[in-house]
C-alpha cells in the first residue's frame, strides 16, 4: 500500500466536497474491493473519504412499493432484513450469498454496485429487479448505470446514495458459484414486476451485467423453468478463462435462469 | 500397548500446544523482532525467462530508508554459492543427473516468474517495497518452456545450458525385460495416460525468517519457519555460505504448517542470514501470499503413461510406467528424489504385482521449483496404480473390490519388484473395515434414489500403500541421498523427576509436543503434565533431521525410546544401589523401580532425586545425572496403507461433483493419540479432495505466467466442499520399530484423489465416460457429459 490521506466526512455534502477538490481522491465504503486493490498496489490513491461516518447512507426503508437501500447498508444486514426478506426474499438471498462472513460485515450495497465487478451478484439484482440508483447529484435507472466492465455512469465525484428497488410480484437469484473465488461464475436474476412483465439480469458472463431479451421473451410467454432452461444462448459474448469457456458459461445462464425461476415460484 | 496412566499411550489427550495457538500466545517467525532490525523485499522477476541485461539500482539506493542493495552479481563477487540439491540421481547411462547452478539471486538470467533478482534491506518492510520497486532491470525475455509435457521436444527453448532438451536425467526402475515379456503373453492390457496436477501448497503461515549477526560472538542466528532446522543449518553453511556450522544456530519456533514446502534449502533466509553480517543488522523477511504462490517450491506435476496387463480372471501381470516430471526452473532440495525413489518404488500398491518397470524423465521448465509437498511421489505412485486397477476392473467387467482382493498382497514379509520389503499389512481387513462403513451394499439404493432427483452417484476405491521414515541411511546413501535419516532424541530428567525431551523432529502442526509427551509418560509412568517437549532449536536439540515423510513417530519416537531405555537403564543401577540388590532384580513398573518379587521400591522421582544429589550414590561405577541421547536410524520403512471409499453425485446439468461420502479405513500401526491421528487423516483428505476436485497450480503456456496466483483464481478446499469423513484404523503393528507405529500424517492426502476421480468415473460410466483428468472441475466434469453424449 502506498500513503495516502484519510479524511472521514460527517455528512454527503462535507464527503462530495472532499472529492471534488481531491484530485486522485477515493470514497471508501466496506473497503473489501479497494483496500485489497490498495495493498496489491494496483490502486493509489492519493486521498481515502470514508464515508463510515455518513449516517444518512445506511438503513434500510419501505417507500411505498419499494424498498430502498443506503448506499453503506452492508450485505450481511439486507440478507437478515425482515423488511427485505419478507417483501423481495431473492434480494435478501443474493446478499447473503456475497463472499464470506466478514465480507458480508463490512461489504457495502453501494461499493459492489460502484465497482460494477463483472462477476459480482449485487448489479445481477439491481438490474434484474430494474431499480433506480439515487446518487448525490441525480435517479439514474439501473438500464443506465452499468455501462460495461468496471464502468457505471458515476461522474468523478458523484457518490450513490441510495438505491430504490421497486417490489416485484415475484423474483428469483440463482449464482453458480466459481469454485476459487465464489463471485459468480454466472448468476442470474429472474423478475416477474408487478406489471407482469419480466426481466432477467446475468452476472458472470465476463463483460459486464447485462439484460437477456432471449431469456425474458421466454418467461414472459411462460414464467416457468422449463421454458427458461429451454433457452439456449450463443456463447458469443462470453468470455472464456482458466475457469469456464464461453459455452460452459452460456450454458449455465439456461440452468441458473431455471433454477432462479424455480426459487422465484418458490 | 495400552495407558497405564492419564493422557498414555492410546489415550486421546487434548493437545499441549493448542492453549497458546488457540489464545493467540503461538511464537512464530514473524512474531520475532530484534531491537534495530532492518527488512528485506525481494525483486521478483515479472518474466518466465529473460536475459538480464543490467540493473540499475542507483535511484533504488538513494530512496528512503535503504540500507543496502544486493544484486546476484555481488553474491558472485563475495564468492557466495548456490543452493545444493540433497539427492543425486544417476541416469539409465549411469551418469550423474545435470546439476545447472541455482544462484541466491539471478545470475545472467531469471529463469521463472517470481525468481529473485535483487534483494532491498531498509529500515522498514514499505521502504524496501517502495526501493525495489525503483530498481531498473533490463530485461531481454527470452520465449519460455512452461509445460512439461512439451519441454523436451526439439525447438523449445532450454532453462539451463548444460540441459540443451530440458532433461535433468532419464531414470529406470524394475526389471523392464520381464515386463514387456508379461506384456506379450498379456490377456488384457489397461493403458492410461493422464496428468497428476501442479499444486501450490499454501501453508497457513507464509514462509518467514529473521537473521542476526553478533560481532560479539562472531556468530549467527536464523529464526525460520522450516520443519528441519539443523538441515537447514548444514545445507546452508557447509554448501552455500562456507559459515562454520557451530557459529549459526538455527531456530524454527511454532511453524504454521509446512506440509514440505518448509523441507527446503530457500534462496531468501540463505540471502539474509549472509547479509545480516554484511549491514551489521539484523533482517526480517516473510512472504508475501502472492509471493508464497510465485516462489514456494510446487508439488506434482507429471505426464504418465502407465500400462498394466492382466490375465483373463483379472491377476496382474506387470505394469508399465513412463512419466515426465515437471522439477521446475531448478533442483530444489529434494526435488530429484520425489518423483523418483519416493514414487516408483510404491508402484506395487497393495498388490503381488510380479514385474514393474518405471521410466522417469526429470524435466527443467520456466516455472517454480517442484518439490515435496504431503506425500512427495507416493500421492502420484498411488494415482498411478489406483487409476490402473479401477480403470482395469471396468474395462474387464470385474467388481472394484474383487479385482483388489484377487491381487493384494497376503503374506509378510514380502519383497515387491521394486526394491521395497513391506513387513506387515492386511490389507483384506481395511477394505472390508471401508466396505462396511460406506455401506457399499446399500449403494445401488442410493445411486437409483439419486438418479430419481435427477443426480448421478458414483463410487470409488482407493487402496493405497506408503513409505514412511525414509531408511535407512545407508541404502538410502546408496541410492543417492547426500543426507542421514536417522533421528535423534534426548530425556533430560530434572533432579524433581520432571522431564524435559529434546527431539530433532519438528511439529508444525502435528503435536508432537502431546504425543511425544504421551509416549514418555507412559514409559516412566509420571504424569503426563510432567513432560515437555522441546524440538525445532539447534542450539537445544541434539543434531535431528526434522519432519518429513510421516517419519516423526516412527523414527523421531524411536529415538526418544531408546533414550529412556538408557534413562531407565541407569535409573535401575541407582535403584540397585538405593535399595541394596543387584542391578539385574531390579525392574521398572508403573514408574516404581522394584526389588523383584519383594514390596521394596523406590519411585522414578527418587532414583532422579539421588542422580542430580548424589549423596548416597554407586560414584565409584556410576556417573551423576539423568539425561540420555539416543539416535535411531531405521532398518527400513514403515508401511501404512488403507483402504478408501469415496461416494460422490454429480449434477449432470452443471458438473458439479459434491462428496456425499468419504470412508477412510487406515493402518498406521498402534496409535497413540487417536484424536491427533483423526486430525491428521482429516487434512490430509482435504488435500488429496482438494487436488482431486479443485486445485491446481495453472501457468499461461506461452508467457509462463501464473495464472493461478492468488486465491480468487486458485481453489482451495473450504469446509464445505467436504463431507463429514469416517474414519476408522485397523492395526497390524509395524514389526520394526518398538513403538509398533507407522506414521499417518500425508496418508489422507496419498490415499484419497484416485478413490475421488474414481468415484466421478464410475456416476459417469453410463453415459460412457471412460477418464476424467484432475481437477474434475464442474466445467470438465460438464464437458465430458458433452462430449460422451455427442
Ligand atoms: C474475499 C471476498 C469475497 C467476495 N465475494 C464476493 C461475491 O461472492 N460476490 C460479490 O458480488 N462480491 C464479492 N466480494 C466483493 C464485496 O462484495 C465488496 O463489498 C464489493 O466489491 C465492494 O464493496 P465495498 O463496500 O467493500 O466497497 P469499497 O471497496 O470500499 O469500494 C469499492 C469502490 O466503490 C467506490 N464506492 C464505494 N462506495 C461508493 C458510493 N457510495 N458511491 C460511489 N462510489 C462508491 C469506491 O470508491 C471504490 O472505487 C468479495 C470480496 C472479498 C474480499
Amino acid at each position: 500500500m502506498y500513503p495516502f490521506q484519510y479524511h472521514r466526512p460527517a455528512n454527503l455534502a462535507e464527503a462530495t466536497a472532499l472529492l471534488g477538490k481531491l484530485g486522485e481522491g477515493k470514497a471508501l465504503a466496506g473497503g473489501q474491493t479497494l483496500i485489497a486493490a490498495m495493498k496489491l498496489r494496483l490502486a493509489q490513491p492519493s486521498d481515502l473519504v470514508d464515508l463510515g461516518g455518513i449516517a444518512e447512507l445506511s438503513g434500510i426503508r419501505a417507500d411505498g412499493d419499494a424498498i430502498v437501500i443506503g448506499a453503506l447498508t452492508r450485505h450481511a444486514d439486507v440478507a437478515a432484513s425482515a423488511e427485505v426478506g419478507k417483501r423481495i426474499p431473492a434480494l435478501a438471498r443474493l446478499a447473503g450469498s456475497i463472499g464470506d462472513r466478514q465480507v458480508r460485515a463490512a461489504g457495502t450495497l453501494g461499493g459492489s454496485i460502484a465497482n460494477n465487478d463483472p462477476a459480482a451478484d449485487y448489479p445481477a439484482g439491481v438490474l434484474g429487479l430494474g431499480a433506480t440508483v439515487v446518487t448525490s447529484r441525480r435517479s439514474i435507472a439501473a438500464d443506465d448505470f452499468f455501462s460495461g466492465l468496471y464502468e457505471t455512469a458515476l461522474e468523478p465525484g458523484e457518490l450513490i446514495k441510495s438505491v430504490s428497488f421497486p417490489v416485484p410480484q415475484r423474483a428469483g437469484y440463482a449464482k453458480f458459484a466459481n469454485p476459487a473465488s465464489r463471485f459468480a461464475l454466472i448468476g442470474v436474476f429472474v423478475c416477474q414486476e408487478k406489471s407482469g412483465a419480466v426481466r432477467v439480469a446475468v452476472t458472470g458472463g465476463g463483460n459486464g451485467v447485462f439484460r437477456s431479451a432471449e431469456l425474458e421473451k421466454a418467461l414472459a410467454a411462460s414464467f416457468t423453468p422449463a421454458a427458461a432452461a429451454a433457452v439456449k444462448l450463443s456463447a458469443d459474448g462470453f468470455s472464456g478463462d482458466l475457469h469456464a469457456s464461453p459455452e460452459y458459461r452460456a450454458h449455465l445462464v439456461s440452468v441458473m435462469a431455471g433454477r432462479a425461476v424455480a426459487a422465484a415460484l418458490g | 500397548m495400552g495407558a497405564n496412566i492419564a493422557n498414555g499411550i492410546g489415550a486421546s489427550a487434548l493437545r499441549k500446544e493448542d492453549q497458546r495457538f488457540l489464545t493467540g500466545a503461538g511464537n512464530y517467525t514473524d512474531d520475532i523482532n530484534i531491537p534495530g532490525q532492518t527488512y528485506a523485499c525481494f525483486l521478483r522477476s515479472p518474466h518466465a525467462h529473460a536475459a538480464i541485461r543490467k540493473i540499475d539500482t542507483r535511484a533504488a539506493a538513494a530512496a528512503p530508508g535503504v540500507v543496502a542493495i544486493f544484486t546476484g552479481e555481488d553474491l558472485a563477487e563475495a564468492k557466495v554459492g548456490g543452493l545444493p540439491c540433497g539427492w543425486l540421481i544417476t541416469d539409465v547411462n549411469g551418469q550423474p543427473m545435470k546439476e545447472p547452478p541455482h544462484p541466491l539471486l539471478a545470475q545472467g538470467k531469471a529463469r521463472h516468474v517470481g525468481d529473485q533478482v535483487a534483494v532491498v534491506i531498509a529500515e522498514t518492510y514499505l521502504q524496501a517495497k517502495d526501493a525495489a520497486e525503483l530498481i531498473e532491470v533490463d530485461y531481454e525475455v527470452l520465449d519460455a518452456a512452461v509445460d512439461v509435457a512439451t519441454a523436451t521436444q526439439p525447438g523449445q527453448p532450454a532453462v539451463h545450458d548444460i540441459a540443451p532438451d530440458n532433461v535433468c536425467y532419464v531414470w529406470g526402475h524394475g526389471d523392464k525385460a520381464a515386463v514387456d515379456k508379461a506384456f506379450a503373453a498379456a490377456a488384457h492390457v489397461t493403458t492410461l495416460e493422464f496428468r497428476n496436477n501442479r499444486l501450490i501448497p499454501n501453508a497457513i503461515e507464509p514462509r518467514a525468517a529473521v537473521a542476526q549477526y553478533s560481532r560479539s560472538e562472531d556468530a549467527y542466528t536464523l529464526h525460520v519457519a522450516n520443519q528441519n532446522p539443523h538441515v537447514e543449518r548444514l545445507l546452508m553453511t557447509a554448501f552455500v555460505l562456507g559459515l562454520p556450522e557451530h557459529k549459526v544456530r538455527v531456530i524454527a519456533p511454532d511453524v504454521g504448517g509446512g506440509f514440505g514446502s518448509k523441507i527446503f534449502l530457500y534462496a531468501e533466509e540463505t540471502v539474509i542470514t549472509w547479509a545480516a553480517k554484511r549491514v551489521n543488522r539484523p533482517i526480517k523477511w516473510t512472504a508475501e501470499r502472492s509471493e508464497s504462490f510465485l516462489a514456494d517450491a510446487h508439488g506434482r506435476d507429471h505426464a504418465t503413461r502407465a500400462e498394466l496387463a492382466l490375465d483373463k480372471d483379472g491377476k496382474f501381470l506387470a505394469m508399465r510406467v513412463h512419466t515426465k516430471a515437471n522439477l521446475g526452473a531448478y533442483l530444489s532440495t529434494f526435488a530429484s528424489s520425489v518423483p523418483t525413489i519416493l514414487y516408483a518404488t510404491l508402484l506395487a500398491g497393495q498388490y503381488a504385482t510380479p514385474a514393474i518397470y518405471a521410466e522417469v524423465t526429470g524435466v527443467f521448465t520456466n516455472t517454480a521449483p517442484v518439490d515435496a509437498y504431503r506425500g512427495a511421489g507416493r500421492p502420484e505412485a498411488t494415482f498411478t496404480v489406483e487409476r490402473l486397477v479401477s480403470a482395469a476392473a471396468l474395462e474387464m467387467g470385474i467388481d472394484q473390490a474383487e479385482i483388489r482382493r484377487r491381487n493384494f498382497i497376503t503374506s509378510f514379509p514380502y519383497a515387491t519388484p521394486v526394491g521395497l520389503t513391506y513387513d506387515t499389512g492386511n490389507y483384506e481387513a481395511t477394505l472390508a473395515a471401508a466396505m462396511k462403513i460406506a455401506d457399499v451394499a446399500g449403494f445401488p439404493a442410493r445411486r437409483e434414489e439419486a438418479k430419481k432427483r435427477g443426480k448421478l452417484r458414483g463410487l470409488g476405491y482407493s487402496c493405497y500403500i506408503e513409505a514412511c521414515g525414509l531408511a535407512p541411511s545407508n541404502v538410502a546413501g546408496a541410492l543417492g541421498a547426500r543426507a542421514g535419516l536417522f533421528e535423534a532424541g534426548e530425556i533430560r530428567v530434572h533432579p524433581t523427576g520432571s522431564v524435559t525431551v529434546f527431539t530433532g523432529s519438528h511439529s508444525h502442526g502435528q503435536g508432537h509436543e502431546t504425543t511425544f509427551a504421551q509416549v514418555v509418560a507412559e514409559r516412566l509412568g509420571i504424569p503426563f503434565e510432567n513432560v515437555d517437549v522441546v524440538h525445532g532449536d539447534t542450539g537445544r536439540i541434539p543434531f535431528g533431521m526434522g519432519t518429513y515423510g510421516s517419519r516423526s513417530l516412527a523414527v523421531g519416537g524411536t529415538a526418544i525410546m531408546k533414550a529412556l531405555d538408557k534413562v531407565i537403564d541407569k535409573g535401575r543401577k541407582i535403584a540397585a544401589h538405593l535399595l541394596e540388590a543387584a542391578d539385574s532384580d531390579i525392574v521398572f513398573e508403573d514408574g516404581n523401580f522394584k526389588v523383584a518379587g519383594t514390596d521394596k521400591q523406590v519411585a522414578f522421582g527418587q532414583v532422579a532425586f539421588s542422580a542430580y544429589v548424589p549423596h548416597n550414590y554407586p560414584l565409584d561405577r556410576l556417573e551423576p545425572g539423568l539425561d540420555e541421547t539416543a539416535f535411531y536410524d531405521p532398518t527400513n520403512f514403515t508401511y501404512p496403507a488403507g483402504s478408501h471409499i469415496c461416494e460422490v453425485e454429480i449434477d449432470p446439468e452443471t458438473g458439479v461433483v459434491r462428496v456425499v461420502g468419504y470412508t477412510a479405513s487406515d493402518d498406521f500401526g498402534n496409535v497413540i493419540n487417536p484424536m491427533i491421528v483423526e486430525g491428521q487423516v482429516h487434512g490430509g483428505l482435504a488435500q488429496g479432495i482438494g487436488q482431486a476436485l479443485l486445485e491446481q497450480a495453472v501457468y499461461d503456456p506461452d508467457s509462463g505466467q501464473l495464472l493461478t496466483g492468488s486465491y480468487g483464481d486458485y481453489a482451495m478446499p473450504r469446509a464445505d466442499d467436504l463431507p463429514n469423513f469416517k474414519v476408522d484404523t485397523q492395526v497390524t503393528p509395524c514389526t520394526h520399530n518398538p513403538l509398533g507405529v507407522k506414521g499417518c500424517g500425508e496418508a489422507g492426502a496419498i490415499g484419497s484423489p484416485p478413490a475421488v476421480i474414481s468415484a466421478v468415473i464410475d456416476a459417469l460410466k453410463e453415459l460412457g465416460v471412460r477418464d476424467m483428468a484432475m481437477p474434475a472441475t464442474p466445467h470438465r466434469v460438464w464437458q465430458a457429459i458433452q462430449s460422451a453424449r455427442a
